[in-house]
């Protein structure tokens, strides 16, 4: 059993150190797919915290049952049917969001970080700790879609969250695709200066 | 507690019971959120007829049929807005595969005589910032009150009288087929009154 400073710590790596976006580089597509806008962002990633707790929870409660050769199958199982079902809650209790999503909430199935994290963590750790470990995960992806979103969203319609701040058209680049990867660029690069500012490191 | 072994009826009793047990469980969500589901997708369609048709009591949804267009290949749905059981109105559901990519769906409002009231966009996936701004009135205004039985209503490039968006000349050009396409099917049968 962990003591809860390291649950602390299994939190916190998920939201810095091990970010899944800036540092894993895991799950690019919904990544620079969705972040057009702030809320979207927020939304993919309240989606996907959503999917990488319970498969966590799930895969973390049944892994000793579960033979090694056809454990990637019943992940996906386990992964796909949840993925499943926030599709069908979203679109009944949030048909807005689900119609700007549409596409990319399927897609979370193939999202290389809720596979990874029940391959990686939550078949080898106990129910607790992949809890956790999902939690930080999830949380550290949603920041990272939001900001992302953000910043895209500012640039590019020169809005928040919906709200105009200016009159006038933005950088249309930053709604496109290719101004996801510059802004993704520009965020992994900030990112890993002050990463090595903190540790010290001058240049 | 040991780990279950990979033995061949193991991996087939594993799989098949998680199967099972995620099956049921989406089953158990789909009969759950069945009926929310059904009335979103109902206000999603009133409040885009009520933005195109305006003054009706009935419920045009509950009310719509569907009208063969006249090429034969595909057919529309209509929506009728009466008021006091007198048809002041029809909301017309048509589309165009022609955009810049997928599907083009408007929402046209006719009155009686085939003038436009109002066109609402239900989903598009044109470029953002180009063909996205079919959205804007600006863009809808050279639509509304025109009868396009009278107004040429193509694209100025196509000899029209419609300014196309700039930068999305497929895009406009598209919209103005799936109005005339809604307006031809709208006048091809007698509505009642």
């Amino acid at each position: 059993m962990m003591s809860n400073t390291s649950h602390k710590e299994n939190f916190i790596k998920g939201l810095v150190k091990e970010n899944p976006v800036f540092v894993l580089l895991l799950g690019l597509c919904p990544t620079l797919g969705v972040t057009s806008s702030a809320f979207n962002g927020l939304g993919m990633g309240v989606a996907t915290v959503f999917v990488l707790v319970m498969s966590n929870l799930v895969v973390s409660l049944i892994k000793n049952f579960i033979p090694d050769k056809v454990r990637i199958p019943a992940f996906i199982v386990i992964i796909a049917s949840f993925v499943t079902m926030v599709q069908l809650l979203m679109e009944a209790y949030t048909p807005a969001l689900h119609e700007q999503l549409g596409l990319f909430i399927p897609l979370i199935v193939v999202n290389c970080i809720v596979l990874g994290r029940a391959e990686a963590f939550a078949s080898r750790n106990t129910v607790v700790s992949s809890l956790v470990d999902g939690l930080g995960m999830g949380v550290g992806f949603t920041l990272a879609l939001t900001l992302l979103g953000a910043i895209r969203e500012l640039l590019g319609s020169l809005s928040i969250f919906g709200f105009r701040l200016m009159e006038g058209d933005g950088m249309l680049v930053f709604i496109l695709a290719p101004g996801a990867f510059i802004s993704l660029g520009f965020l992994i690069a900030l990112m890993n200066w002050l990463k090595d500012r903190s540790a010290g490191i001058k240049r | 507690m040991a780990k279950t072994k990979s033995s061949f009826v193991n991996l087939i009793v594993t799989l098949a019971v998680i199967t099972f047990v995620g099956s049921l469980s989406l089953g158990f969500v789909f009969d759950w959120t069945k009926e929310p589901i059904a009335k979103a997708q109902m206000a999603r369609q009133l409040k885009a007829i009520e933005a195109v048709v305006e003054g009706y009591d009935n419920n045009p949804v509950t009310e719509k049929y569907k009208v063969v267009t006249l090429d034969g290949k595909d057919s529309l749905e209509f929506f009728p807005a009466t008021r006091n059981g007198k048809r002041i109105g029809t909301a017309v559901k048509t589309k165009s595969g022609l955009g810049y990519s997928g599907d083009i769906w408007l929402m046209v409002g006719f009155d009686k005589a085939g003038n436009i009231i109002r066109i609402q966009v239900l989903e598009h996936k044109e470029t953002p910032g180009l063909g996205s701004k079919m959205t804007l009135p600006s863009f809808l205004n050279q639509y509304y009150g025109k009868n396009p039985g009278k107004v040429n209503l193509k694209v100025k490039k196509d000899g029209g009288a419609v300014d196309a968006i700039t930068g999305a000349t497929i895009s406009s050009r598209a919209f103005s087929e799936s109005v005339q396409m809604a307006y031809e099917t709208f006048q091809s049968v007698k509505h009642d009154e």
